[in-house]
């Protein structure tokens, strides 16, 4: 595939926590991590996925202004982020290893409208709603 | 700020993300449990702060008070299960947290505008085109919006006044 969507970025309040949590905990991998100053540019790549990458970016000077960094830490905080469904083969395996690892789901598995779902949350307060694939799909 | 209490008078302190993010987990326990009960006193655990503290903190970042925010989601499964299932009401009134079913029928009809019966025979009647969005967002979406304390709409509907004077609420 030579077009489509590359990067997705997520607002993180820690790049070193996310970082830890999307590879160590989600089991991501590194695809891109370059500072310059300040600013780091940090993208992880689910490893079914090659061709896409989700970015893991602070709200930061000097692209934003301290009151814009401040609501975005807010709204980050409070869960108020756009939904993120990750696609699993086995949610209530995915589950277990998870959370062993530390993950806090905020809903546990859940049979429903011939699938299983769960729920959990990045440190920062991402909000990830986790689906067990359709047979066939 | 270190704290992350809100300061009482003073012009309004930005919250502390941290804080909020301790928030966070007090709704998402209800969330995940809208049937239990949730005195101030065990969301003030979950989220670590103080119970003197939590309803103001959790008011001011969800912009509803706690036992507010917990009604919209009962209110919201108890649609869900009205719509999806063929339970009797007294049974989705139990499953969803109330004690009998006048209060729930009398609660439901007084935010929703209309009865628990009334809903269910409207919902199943219209087949939805909502199969390809994940179940929990339609639910989400349809959350009764309650921007006003139960009592306050109550008042209001019955003088027919519109004021948006709010009472202080227990938590």
């Amino acid at each position: 595939m030579s077009q489509g969507i590359g990067v997705v970025g997520l607002y993180v309040r820690d790049q070193d926590e996310a970082l830890e949590f999307y590879v160590e905990k989600l089991g991501f991998r590194v695809h891109t991590d370059a500072r310059n100053g300040d600013y780091r540019w940090l993208t992880v790549q689910h490893p079914d996925q090659p061709s896409f990458q989700l970015g893991l970016f602070t709200p930061q000077a000097p692209m934003l202004d301290a009151a814009t960094v401040q609501i975005l830490r807010e709204v980050v905080a409070k869960g108020a982020m756009p939904p993120l469904v990750l696609v699993v083969d086995d949610c209530r395996a995915a589950y277990d290893r998870m959370r062993t690892r530390g993950v806090e789901f905020t809903q546990a598995p859940e049979s429903r409208y011939s699938s299983v779902d769960a729920s959990f949350r990045d440190p920062s307060g991402n909000g990830w709603k986790m689906i067990e694939a359709r047979r066939g799909q | 700020m270190a704290t992350g209490e809100p300061s009482k008078n003073s012009a309004k302190m930005s919250p502390d993300p941290k804080l909020l993010r301790r928030l966070l987990r007090a709704k998402d326990r209800m969330d995940a449990a809208s049937h239990e009960a949730w005195p101030v006193r065990r969301l003030a655990r979950v989220s670590g702060v103080s119970e003197a503290h939590f309803a103001r903190s959790f008011k001011e970042a969800f912009g509803a008070p706690p036992h507010r925010y917990l009604l919209t989601r009962r209110l919201e499964r108890a649609t869900a299960l009205l719509r999806d299932t063929d339970l009797p009401i007294l049974e989705i009134a139990l499953q969803t947290g109330w004690n009998s079913l006048g209060t729930f029928g009398r609660t439901f009809r007084d935010v929703t505008g209309e009865s628990p019966t009334e809903l269910r025979a409207r919902e199943q009647a219209a087949r939805h085109e909502l199969e390809r969005v994940p179940a929990c967002f339609v639910s989400a979406a349809r959350r009764p919006g309650l921007i006003i304390a139960v009592s306050e709409k109550r008042r209001q509907e019955s003088d027919g006044t519109k004021e948006t004077q709010e009472k202080p609420e227990l938590p």
